[in-house]
């Protein structure tokens, strides 16, 4: 039953689009300057059809529905109803289905809130919008159906992998895909701008909040994921390079840079030409991200399980998408000559897209280079952490002070008259840099390079914040992502310069002597809970430099359905450091492998996330209230 | 130009960084393979080939051809078990012996990687 609902709203859904496309090509030519109010009625009508669609699906998790191949695959009766509702996206057909409501919602906000802009342009950015919704829903019917059904309905389902039941990576995907689809926007409107020509700095304003948005979801839905990998996959760090995290990180480089052109043609009306390849940018990388995670292409750790002709669909509309787009630029762009200054806020936002770029072509070719090898010459290969550091980690020192130089710039024409203050900012970084150095009592060059510029723009985004207080101009949204970006890159500097790991077996009772730490294993029970069992080992901490003592409880947890084992990390956060320790059973024997580890500042870094993407959300209700 | 010479910097920096993965008969066949920094074996482990003490886990990667010991430090993924399949990643010590200083996480128990499905389906006709 639900099946068929289900599968009849997507079907219906795949007509409103081509309806909405065909009376907003009638409604063009019609002479009057606003847009006819049946295309409103029917946006609406797309975007309830969509949502109830979504809750049938929603319907058939909580209700155990293992008629439908994808609740069958990922869902259990015994689950709780938490995870069985989060389940819902937790899977292929799901996630797209998700994917689809957010580019339909987006569509039918922006028709709603950009109502001082030409009709022309926004009926195109619906159109092409729509066109999109459709590919998707077709893909969605036709390769990935979450309501396809098996018969005979199958008494009890497979259940969600143990490691996707976990809250953070209940909210995870929906974040990401906010941060992901929420680019489709611009990506029509890119469109519909390049087509229409409306341009400059209305272009600008019309797109600004939706990349501020998406850029903040996509922040926070980054977050999530890494939080998730530092306690679930008991990987015990924040960032390792994957495949399926890099894959996350390429479109978000190719926003922050948009999010900074298009401040050069909202107030200067330069850069028009490179603000739409970079709108255009985000979203194909956002479907490349996808296609490559999807089709099981990239050798990564965390992968659904894949199937190759869904790759190949994807892989179909993003060839076509990427060839339209860049043979509609090809057609419609003029070199324009703008003399720059090299001395201004135009050039310090064009350096900054130059980095933006550079990251984003390191990681991409680090992600899709064994790809190449494999096809050329057959040689199977990985490209670890080590390439990313050496090419990301110089660079970001250069980075980090032309960030903290730039935002001071002036438009048109900069002078430097403030070069003493910068001198004493610098000197007060490298100082405390000595400090911290001393304190720690350990060092390595590179990374003091890293403490001293982010230092440097710590100190000089918060000498730029009591200027803008003394000019009553309260508009921090760029300063607190600015600091929580410098902050972000010091704990990550600390962090990464001073953590403290060890490996071992131990065997109950065993203890183990790291530096001057003490770590016993006390005892170990079994618990039985609702949907697993656990091992839940006790372990004592004693520290001899202060004589403190923790006890940390890591788990062993076996589930049932689908049967498998899975690795909790117990960890003890505090503001200066966590402990985390991970047990696992090394192959039933008496033996188990420890993983202590000490991370300090670990809890800064998700901070410091947040607050850069509160940056971002802060400028969006700023200009609402701006505007409205 | 700049853009050039930073792609061509990215590259140079990639080939100095990439990790090649070998099976055991790979390993035996190269000749010059000791000079190669960190590579990947992948096979599977050896039937009653794992030895645990507390410092280190001991075991033999096989492709069903060739083998090679491989001694191990650190967190063991909870499907690794011996007549399972198994990625590790370190430096050889010569041609029979492996320092691995990660071996790869696998979540799904019926997940091989590509790599090692290839080699596994090829030795054991």
């Amino acid at each position: 039953m639900l099946s068929s609902i289900g599968s009849s709203l997507l079907f219906i859904n795949i007509l409103l689009g081509i309806t909405i496309i065909l009376f907003s090509l009638q409604n063009l030519n019609d002479g009057k300057n606003l847009i006819n109010k049946k295309i409103y009625h029917i946006c609406v009508f797309q975007n309830t059809l969509i949502i109830i669609c979504f809750f049938t699906l929603v319907s058939a998790f909580i209700f155990s529905d293992f008629s439908l191949i994808t609740v069958y695959q990922n869902s259990h009766s015994l689950k709780p109803i938490f995870y069985k509702i989060t389940g819902t996206w937790g899977n292929h057909e799901g996630s797209l289905l998700l994917w689809v409501i957010i580019l339909t919602i987006f569509s039918f906000f922006f028709l709603l809130y950009n109502k001082d802009h030409p009709k022309k342009y926004r009926i195109y950015t619906l159109i092409i919008q729509n066109i999109l919704i459709i590919g998707f829903l077709l893909f969605l019917l036709f390769s990935s159906n979450p309501f396809s059904i098996i018969s005979p309905t199958p008494k009890e389902g497979l259940g969600l992998n143990p490691i996707l039941q976990d809250p953070a990576l209940a909210i995870h995907p929906p974040l990401l895909y906010i941060g992901f689809v929420g680019s489709s926007i611009y990506f029509s409107a890119a469109i519909a701008s390049l087509l229409t020509g409306y341009s400059g700095k209305l272009f600008a304003l019309s797109i600004k909040n939706w990349v501020l948005i998406s850029w903040s979801f996509q922040t926070l839905g980054i977050l999530t994921g890494s939080i998730w990998a530092y306690y679930e996959l008991g990987w015990g760090g924040f960032w390792f390079w994957d495949p399926v995290e890099n894959a996350s990180l390429l479109p978000w480089f190719a926003m922050t840079a948009l999010i900074h052109s298009l401040i050069v043609l909202e107030k200067r009306n330069l850069f028009y030409f490179w603000t739409i390849i970079l709108c255009l940018l985000t979203f194909i990388l956002s479907v490349t991200g996808t296609f490559l995670v999807r089709s099981g292409i990239l050798n990564s750790v965390h992968t659904f399980a894949n199937d190759p002709a869904r790759g190949l669909n994807i892989l179909i509309f993003l060839t076509l998408m990427i060839l339209f787009s860049v043979l509609l630029l090809f057609k419609k762009f003029k070199s324009n000559n703008y003399n720059l200054n090299s001395n201004s806020k135009e050039t310090f936002i064009l350096v900054n897209n130059w980095f933006m770029m550079f990251y984003l072509i390191t990681v991409l070719l680090g992600t899709v280079y064994p790809i190449f090898t494999e096809v050329l010459n057959n040689s199977k290969i990985s490209v670890g952490p080590p390439f990313y550091n050496s090419v990301i980690i110089p660079i970001l020192i250069l980075f980090l002070f032309f960030m903290s130089i730039g935002p001071q710039a002036k438009w048109i024409k900069n002078q430097f008259n403030n070069l003493k203050l910068l001198a004493i900012i610098l000197t007060g970084g490298i100082i405390i840099n000595f400090l911290i150095i001393y304190f720690f009592k350990s060092h390595n060059i590179l990374s003091s390079f890293i403490i001293i510029s982010s230092l440097f723009l710590i100190i000089s985004s918060l000498k730029d914040t009591i200027e803008l207080i003394e000019n009553k101009n309260f508009n921090f949204a760029r300063v607190i992502s600015h600091i929580a970006f410098g902050f972000l890159i010091l704990s990550i500097g600390l962090n990464y310069n001073f953590s403290l790991e060890k490996d071992f077996n131990l065997k109950l009772g065993e203890t183990q002597k790291f530096k001057s730490y003490l770590i016993k294993f006390e005892s170990l029970q079994l618990k039985d809970f609702k949907n697993y069992k656990a091992v839940i080992g006790e372990f004592k901490i004693s520290n001899s430099q202060n004589n403190s003592e923790l006890f940390l409880n890591p788990e062993i947890r076996i589930y049932e359905n689908p049967s498998t084992l899975t690795y909790e990390a117990s960890i003890r956060s505090g503001l200066l450091k966590d402990y985390y320790i991970t047990m696992s059973n090394i192959d039933r024997s008496d033996y188990y492998n420890i993983k202590f580890q000490k991370k300090p500042f670990m809890i800064w870094i998700w901070i410091s996330v947040i607050f850069i993407s509160l940056g971002g959300f802060l400028r969006v209700f700023k200009n609402a209230s701006k505007n409205y | 130009m700049l853009a050039i010479i930073s792609v061509f910097f990215i590259l140079k920096s990639l080939n100095n960084n990439i990790l090649y993965f070998k099976s055991p008969t790979d390993i035996k066949l190269d000749q010059d393979i000791i000079s190669q920094k960190k590579i990947r074996v992948g096979g599977m482990v050896k039937q009653s080939s794992l030895k645990i003490n507390s410092k280190e886990i001991r075991f033999i990667i096989t492709d069903l051809k060739n083998e090679i010991r491989v001694s191990y430090t650190g967190t063991v993924p909870n499907l690794f078990s011996e007549g399972k399949g198994v990625v590790a990643e370190g430096e050889l010590v010569d041609k029979n012996f492996f320092i691995a200083d990660r071996i790869l996480a696998k979540h799904d128990e019926n997940y091989m990687p590509p790599e090692l499905k290839d080699i596994m389906k090829k030795n054991a006709k």
